[in-house]
């Protein structure tokens, strides 16, 4: 209609063109959420526990974090096994608000009592021995400089994730690090972040980590049914908008510049294309991802301490991916709801017991195992994951609508002449 | 003609064997010229220290009219200073569209911020149909790369090197594989591209050397044995000795 909106037009349409996949995803989501509001409880008939509401919200996150590293990974070719350090740190960096303010709040009304009113110094040594008393510590650390500030600490949110993989990667990625090398580079960072962490004094609390984190400051009079469906949303969206943004960013010129680096990127410097400024770009784009993904997990789980970026988390990122079919954005997001969800229903003892008779398999115990399995069997006869199911379908249908009449691959051939 | 790149005294050493021994080789634009040698004479060595792929150990590689050294520039910026590189292996993203394959190679900005945000202008989407009708892949546009003949994967890479629009194409073997019929398209096109630039092509075939009909320089064992035309290099007598008299 208006002038202005006549440009983007045809950029929305290319991305639905390019990739069918977006508008199925968006609807399919949408529908998702109508199906848990009707059963939330604090929106509808409460057939879903709010922890469930919970286990929901958490799993969006867990898709959107896979999506990241779908687009890192399965587009432009990086393994990188420290992706779930940025989704702590995004995790980390707005607990550190929630703690902060709650306490606040805590201080703030027991101090009211007092017969001389408590300076803002005794209020913040207050706040410093209740958040860092659990590790013998009364003072605050200068990273908790901003955590007064919710604006400043979803500011962190970004940044910390961001400049953690600019910088990582602006080293690996000059020196020419690539494959095994870089994974097992990623694997140490993750690793070296986790075990500063568990120290008492990293700053933030050990291995204490940071909790209360479902409580949000100032609306203890909203009930946690009301403030999961909430969050249940705000992951919804998350996850929609994280989805359109790598859609975008896999389209184009810029998803055929990455696909190129992944599969020859020596011969991509040749075209001009600076190969390192590509990898970066992505490597830090995805970061962000996690990190606002991180941010939005915790405050549902409640609880962040330097176990969840322990290498293994990673990995376990990386076998989501796989199992769900990378280089394609919706088998990410299958491959973490699925895997996730059913861990879950496995390790939390959902899963009944076998009895062999001679030995019980106790799927908490053997559930790791059925996953190792599980993927190894993926990567070597169905490397195209769960979503390569979608193929298959797919080439059914279109092999229904076109009948045989159609030239086959050998009749093409038989056209190619020599160039005229 | 003025000189466009210039070679002087390069020497590469690869785990003690010197595969470049001061070599100096002279490129003027417009200009065609051939490269011949037998295997292991340093011909492909030549473009990757052109290119920026290897650094040599001695020498000076200098290029346009303020004579700007290349040995310090990346791969990827000598690629914008408008040096276009055909591999000996074709290599053409097999994964992707033809169209996309020539659309990542035209000349348009490289950084990745532009890249993203880049729309097929109308001068964009000719250029790309210009350069599919040369290598005679228009038909072909939409099919994925890696459906291509040898040939065609070959016309490709040549379709990509002149999307680029370089000053100067370094062809390595582009006749390899190919019909006698697309070898004569192949000298016609890197004669009319030679017109307005400079083009090297290093080629076994004599056949195909005479046909260029241009000046020929003779590589052995890393340095230049004869330089001149098609009829003086195969009448020297080392070159007979070293290469056409095997
Ligand atoms: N990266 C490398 N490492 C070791 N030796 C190399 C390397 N590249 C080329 N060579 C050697 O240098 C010599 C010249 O190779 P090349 O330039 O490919 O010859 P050609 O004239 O056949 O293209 C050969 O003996 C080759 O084995
Ligand atoms: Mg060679």
């Amino acid at each position: 209609m208006s002038v202005a909106a006549m440009p983007s037009r045809p950029v929305r349409k290319r991305l639905l063109e390019a990739n069918p996949s977006v508008a199925w995803f968006l609807a399919i989501l949408a529908l998702f959420c109508l199906g848990v509001t009707a059963l939330a409880e604090a929106t509808g008939t409460g057939a879903l526990s709010t922890s469930m509401i919970k286990t929901l919200g958490k799993t969006l996150c867990l898709c959107l974090v896979a999506l990241a590293m779908d687009v890192v990974w399965g587009y432009q070719g990086i393994l990188s096994l420290g992706h779930m350090a940025f989704f702590g740190l995004g995790g980390y960096a707005i607990g550190m608000w929630l703690m902060y303010a709650r306490t606040e709040i805590i201080v703030a009304e027991s101090l009211a009592e007092a017969a001389i009113p408590p300076t803002p110094a005794e209020i913040e040594d207050a706040i410093a021995t209740q958040i860092f008393g659990v590790v013998g510590s009364d003072q605050f650390p200068a990273i908790w400089a901003f955590a007064d500030s919710l604006v400043l600490q979803l500011a962190m949110v970004v940044a910390v994730p961001g400049l953690l993989a600019l910088v990582f990667g602006w080293l690996a990625f000059r020196s020419r690090v690539t494959g095994v090398y870089l994974s097992i580079l990623t694997q140490a960072m993750t690793l070296a972040l986790s075990l500063y962490l568990f120290q008492n004094d990293s700053g933030l609390r050990g291995n204490n980590g940071l909790s209360g984190l479902q409580n949000l400051p100032g609306l203890d009079a909203v009930d946690q049914a009301t403030v999961s469906i909430a969050f249940f949303y705000a992951s919804a969206a998350a996850l929609a908008a994280g989805y359109l943004l790598f859609a975008w960013v896999t389209s184009g010129k810029m998803g055929s510049v990455i696909r190129a680096i992944r599969d020859d990127e020596a011969r991509v410097r040749f075209l001009g294309y600076h190969v390192e400024s590509y990898k970066l770009f992505v490597f830090t784009l995805t970061a962000v991802v996690a990190g606002i993904a991180g941010a939005l997990y915790y405050p549902q789980a409640g609880i962040i301490n330097p176990a969840e970026l322990a290498p293994i988390a990673s990995i376990y990122l990386a076998v989501w991916v796989a199992i769900g079919g990378r280089g394609r954005l919706y088998g990410a997001v299958i491959g973490a709801a699925f895997v996730s969800l059913l861990s879950s229903w496995f390790t939390g003892g959902g899963a009944p017991d076998v009895d062999l008779g001679v030995y019980t398999i106790r799927w908490t115990d053997w559930w790791l195992v059925l996953l190792g399995v599980s993927f190894v069997l993926t990567t070597l006869y169905a490397p195209k994951g769960l979503g390569g199911l979608i193929d298959v379908i797919e080439a059914r249908r279109a092999r229904r609508r076109v009948g045989d009449y159609g030239p086959d691959k050998g009749a093409l051939r038989r056209e190619e002449g020599p160039p005229q | 003609m003025t000189t466009l790149l210039e070679v002087s005294g390069v020497s590469v050493t690869f785990d003690g064997f010197r595969a470049i021994d001061n070599l100096s080789i002279q490129i003027g634009e417009p200009e065609l010229r051939a490269v011949i040698g037998p295997n292991g004479a340093g011909k492909t060595t030549f473009m990757d220290i052109v290119t920026g792929k290897t650094r040599p150990d001695t020498g000076r590689v200098t290029w346009g009219e303020r004579s700007i050294s290349l040995l310090g520039l990346s791969e990827s910026a000598i690629a914008r200073e408008g040096i276009g590189r055909k591999f000996q292996k074709p290599t053409v993203f097999e994964a992707q569209s033809v169209r996309d394959n020539l659309a990542m190679s035209l000349r348009n900005d490289r950084a990745p911020w532009k890249v993203l945000v880049w729309r097929e202008t109308e001068a964009d989407a000719a250029r790309i149909a210009e350069v599919a009708e040369e290598i005679g892949l228009t038909a072909h546009l939409a099919r994925p790369a890696g459906e291509l003949s040898h040939g065609q994967k070959q016309w490709l890479e040549i379709g990509m090197l002149l999307a680029q629009e370089p000053r100067l194409l370094l062809v390595d073997e582009p006749a390899a594989g190919m019909t006698p019929a697309e070898r004569e398209h192949t000298t016609d096109l890197l004669k009319r591209i030679a017109a307005t630039r400079a083009v090297v092509v290093v080629e076994h075939d004599m056949e195909f050397v005479r046909r260029l009909g241009c000046k020929v320089t003779v590589l052995h064992e890393g340095s230049v044995l004869a330089e001149g035309s098609i009829d003086h290099v195969t009448a020297d007598r080392q070159v007979i000795d070293v290469y056409l008299g095997r």
